[in-house]
C-alpha cells in the first residue's frame, strides 16, 4: 500500500497549490495584518502608528464590548434552540415522498432565494410602526413599535430565524433520506410507533447533521451583519449592536482600526474555538458507522 | 515605519472582510493611470459626485458645460450619500482618491488634512480674490482648518428649520409656535386630539442631533459647543447642555414625538411623509427637507406647509437667529493627483461650478446656493418664499453652527450620535450622557 501510494505524492501537492494560494492570499495574511493592526493606531488614512496594547485595554475596558458579546453569545444561544429544532421537525416532515409534501417543500424555500439585504428592507418597510403591515390593516395587535427599544432583539432574531431555518431544514431533509428504510420496517415489526421511530432512529441517525448544522448555526451567528446593519444598524440605541456590527462600527464609523481589529481577533478566536468544540462534541470514533451492515 | 505600515495597510485592505476592500479595488482605476500620463497637453480631472435627484442631474450638466471650454476635461462618477462616504475615505487613505474630493468639511476634512491627502488652497484663493467674493462669507468657515483653506463651499447652505403642517393648526386653532413653552402647550394640545406633535426619524440618530444642536444653542449660546469643539474638558457636563438633556427627555416624556419614532428612519424620508400625511403636526429638518416633500406631495407644499426659526427659549443665551446645520458642501483637491489634474480641478472650481445656469438649476430644484448672486434671482423663483426665508436665515444668523457629526472627528461623532440615541430612547440619563461623552474629549 504504501509504496502504491508513493508516486502519487508530487502531482497532489502541486494540485492542492492553487487553492492554497487562495486560502493563504485571503485568509491567512489578512488574518495575521488584523493581528498586527490589533497593536497599532489607525484612523484608515493617516499612518499606522505603534501603539502596543492601547486598542487592547480600550477595548477591553468599554462596556460596549462585553454587552456587544453578550447580545451575541445571546443570538447564538437562542438561534441554535430556535432553529434546531423546528429544522429538524420540518426536515423530516419534507423527506416524505408525498406530493403535498414536495409542494410545501418549494415553499418553505422561497426565503432561501431572497437576498438579506432585500429581506432586511422589506421587512423594515412591513415593521414601520406608521405605515407597516399593522397601521396599513388597521390591527392594533400588529401596530406594535416592532424595531424599538425593547423588542427590536427578539424581532431581528425572528427574521434571522425565518431566513436560515430552511437552509438547515435542507440539511436535514437530507440526512433523513440517507437513513435506511430497513431500520425503520424493523423497528415497525418491533411495534414502535412513530414518535419512538423518530426518538430512537430518526435523531440518533441525525448525529452527524445536526453537528454540521450546529457548527454552521453557532459560527455562522458570530458573523450575522447585513441582515441586522439594514434593519437597525444597531439600534436603537446599541440594542441590537451585535459583535460584527461592533467591529464595523469602531472600523469604518469611528475610523478606529486598531479597535475594530480587537474585536475581529476575539471573532475569530471565538469562531475556531466554537468550530472546534462541536466537532469534540461529535466524538472521535471513526469506527462507529451510522449505516447498516457497516 | 514607511515600509511596514505599506504592508499592513495592504493587508488590511485584503482582510477589510470584503467590505470596504471590495470596494477599493473596484474603483481604484482613475487618478493612477491618468497621473501616469499626467503632464501632457489635454489635462483631466477626476471627481465623485453625489448620487440622486436634484443634484446629480446638476452635476452632470455643469461638467458637461465645463468640458467644452477647452480647458481641461472633468470626469466625474456618482456614488449612492452613505456609500460615497465609507468608499472616498478608503479611497483617500489608500492614496487613490479622485482629484476633486466631495465633503462636508469639518471633522473628515481635518483628518484629511491632517494626513496632507488634500491641497492647501488659502494662496490660490487669495490670488482669485475677485471669485471668493461672489459667494457669501458664512460657508468658508467650515472649509478652513486651522487657518488654511482646504474646501470650498460648493451646492446649497442647508440650515435647520422648523416644519408645520398648517392644516393642522387650523384643525385644533392653534398658532405657530415661537418659544419653547409654546412647544410644550402645543404638545398637549395635538396629543389630546389624536395628532402626534412631532415628527422624527430617530433612528437616523443625526435626526435627533438637530434638536440637541438647537437646544444647546438657545440655552447656553454658541460657546457651549465651541468649548467642545475646542476639547475642553467636561464641557458635555456644561449646566446648560445637562438643562437641554433634561429637556429633550421632558419632551419624550411629554410624547412629544410620534410613537415608534426610534425606529423611523430618514434615509427612505418617512419622517417627512408622517408630516405631509397629517400624522404629525410640525417637524425639525434640514433645508433639503423641503424640496423633497415638493417632489413628494406638491399639492401640500403649496398649501398647508408652514415653516419658521427654531423657538426661543426663555431666559436662554442664545441669539434666536442663531442657526444650525451644513453651512455648505466642499470640494477639495487631492493633493496625490498630478500638476495637471490640480490645474483642471481648479480651472473647474473658478470656471464651471457655479456658472448662471447652475446657481438657476440649484434655485429652481428649491435650495439657496452658497453665492451671493442667488439673492436676486430667489426673488422670481416658484419657491420664493421658502428660499428667501432660508436665504436671509443664513446671512443674517449671527452664528451658523455646523451639524455637529460633521464638525466633530469621526471617533467623536459616533460615539455622540450613538449616545443621542440612547439619550432619546431613554436608555440613559442626562448624567451619564454626559459622562459617556466627556470621556471622548
Amino acid at each position: 500500500m504504501a509504496t502504491a501510494s508513493r508516486p502519487r505524492d508530487t502531482p497532489l501537492a502541486v494540485l492542492v497549490l492553487p487553492s492554497l494560494l487562495m486560502f493563504v492570499t485571503f485568509a491567512v495574511v489578512p488574518l495575521f495584518g488584523v493581528v498586527v493592526l490589533s497593536f497599532t493606531k489607525w484612523d484608515g488614512i493617516g499612518a499606522i502608528l505603534p501603539n502596543g496594547l492601547g486598542s487592547w485595554q480600550q477595548v477591553l475596558a468599554d462596556p460596549q464590548t462585553w454587552r456587544s458579546l453578550w447580545l451575541t453569545l445571546l443570538t447564538m444561544v437562542i438561534t441554535w434552540a430556535v432553529q434546531t429544532p423546528l429544522s429538524i421537525l420540518l426536515g423530516t416532515f419534507i423527506a416524505g415522498h408525498q406530493r403535498y409534501r414536495a409542494v410545501l417543500a418549494v415553499l418553505y424555500f422561497l426565503p432561501l432565494l431572497l437576498s438579506s439585504a432585500a429581506l432586511a428592507i422589506a421587512f423594515k418597510a412591513l415593521f414601520d410602526p406608521n405605515f407597516g403591515l399593522g397601521a396599513g390593516l388597521h390591527i392594533p395587535l400588529l401596530s406594535q413599535d416592532w424595531l424599538g427599544v425593547q423588542l427590536a432583539f427578539p424581532v431581528v432574531l425572528a427574521v434571522i430565524a425565518w431566513q436560515f431555518i430552511p437552509f438547515h431544514t435542507l440539511l436535514y431533509q437530507g440526512g433523513v433520506r440517507q437513513i435506511p428504510v430497513q431500520l425503520y420496517e424493523a423497528a415497525q415489526i418491533d411495534g414502535a410507533g412513530r414518535f419512538q421511530q423518530f426518538l430512537r432512529i430518526t435523531l440518533p441517525q441525525l448525529k452527524y447533521t445536526i453537528i454540521t448544522s450546529s457548527t454552521l448555526m453557532l459560527v455562522g451567528s458570530l458573523t450575522y451583519f447585513d441582515l441586522v446593519f439594514v434593519m437597525t444598524e444597531g439600534g436603537p440605541g446599541n440594542a441590537t449592536r451585535i459583535l460584527a456590527l461592533d467591529m464595523y462600527i469602531r472600523g469604518f464609523k469611528a475610523n478606529q482600526m486598531g479597535a475594530a481589529s480587537v474585536i475581529a481577533v476575539f471573532l475569530v478566536v471565538l469562531g475556531l474555538g466554537m468550530a472546534l468544540g462541536v466537532q469534540r462534541l461529535g466524538g472521535r470514533d471513526k469506527n462507529a458507522s451510522q449505516l447498516e451492515g457497516l | 515605519m514607511t515600509q511596514l505600515s505599506g504592508v499592513t495597510r495592504r493587508g488590511f485592505l485584503v482582510a477589510g472582510a470584503g467590505l470596504a476592500a471590495a470596494s477599493v479595488v473596484g474603483c481604484s482605476s482613475t487618478s493612477t493611470t491618468a497621473a501616469a500620463s499626467g503632464g501632457t497637453t489635454a489635462g483631466k480631472a477626476t471627481m465623485w459626485g453625489l448620487s440622486g435627484k436634484p443634484n446629480e442631474q446638476i452635476l452632470t450638466d455643469c461638467v458637461a458645460a465645463f468640458n467644452k471650454l477647452g480647458k481641461g476635461t472633468v470626469d466625474v462618477t456618482f456614488f449612492q450619500n452613505d456609500a460615497y462616504k465609507q468608499k472616498i475615505r478608503t479611497a483617500v487613505g489608500a492614496g487613490e482618491a479622485p482629484t476633486l474630493i466631495y465633503g462636508w468639511g469639518g471633522g473628515i476634512l481635518k483628518g484629511y488634512a491632517d494626513a496632507g491627502q488634500v491641497l492647501d488652497l488659502t494662496d490660490w484663493v487669495k490670488g482669485h480674490a475677485a471669485w471668493k467674493a461672489t459667494f457669501f462669507d458664512s460657508p468658508w468657515g467650515a472649509g478652513t482648518i486651522n487657518g488654511k483653506i482646504f474646501g470650498v463651499p460648493t451646492n446649497n447652505t442647508q440650515p435647520i428649520v422648523m416644519y408645520y403642517n398648517k392644516k393642522l393648526f387650523d384643525q385644533v386653532g392653534a398658532s405657530l409656535p415661537t418659544t419653547w413653552d409654546d412647544v410644550m402647550n402645543l404638545v398637549s394640545t395635538f396629543n389630546s386630539k389624536g395628532i402626534a406633535p412631532f415628527s422624527l426619524g430617530g433612528g437616523s440618530k443625526w435626526t435627533s442631533m438637530m434638536w440637541l444642536e438647537y437646544l444647546f444653542d438657545r440655552i447656553g449660546g454658541p460657546e457651549v459647543f465651541n468649548n467642545i469643539y475646542a476639547g475642553k474638558k467636561g464641557s458635555w457636563g456644561d449646566p446648560s447642555a445637562l438643562k437641554a438633556y433634561k429637556m429633550v427627555q421632558d419632551l419624550v416624556d411629554a410624547g412629544g414625538f410620534i410613537k415608534g419614532f426610534m425606529s423611523i428612519t430618514a434615509d427612505s424620508n418617512a419622517d417627512q411623509a408622517l408630516l405631509y400625511t397629517g400624522k404629525a403636526a410640525m417637524m425639525l429638518h434640514g433645508g433639503w427637507a423641503y424640496g423633497g416633500m415638493k417632489s413628494a406631495q406638491a399639492d401640500f407644499v403649496k398649501n398647508n406647509l408652514a415653516f419658521g426659526g427654531f423657538p426661543s427659549i426663555s431666559g436662554g443665551k442664545g441669539d434666536a437667529k442663531n442657526v444650525v446645520g451644513n453651512p455648505a458642501n466642499y470640494w477639495s483637491i487631492s493633493a496625490k493627483a498630478s500638476a495637471a489634474e490640480q490645474a483642471v480641478a481648479k480651472a473647474w472650481l473658478v470656471d464651471g461650478m457655479f456658472t448662471d445656469t447652475v446657481v438657476d438649476a440649484f434655485i429652481a430644484s428649491g435650495g439657496v446656493p452658497v453665492v451671493k448672486s442667488a439673492q436676486t434671482k430667489i426673488a422670481s423663483s416658484a419657491d420664493k418664499d421658502f428660499l428667501t426665508f432660508v436665504f436671509n436665515l443664513a446671512t443674517a444668523a449671527p452664528n451658523f453652527q455646523q451639524s455637529w457629526d460633521q464638525a466633530l472627528s469621526a471617533t467623536q461623532a459616533e460615539a455622540l450620535l450613538n449616545n443621542i440615541s440612547q439619550l432619546f430612547s431613554k436608555q440613559i440619563g442626562p448624567d451619564q450622557f454626559a459622562s459617556n461623552m466627556n470621556a471622548t474629549l
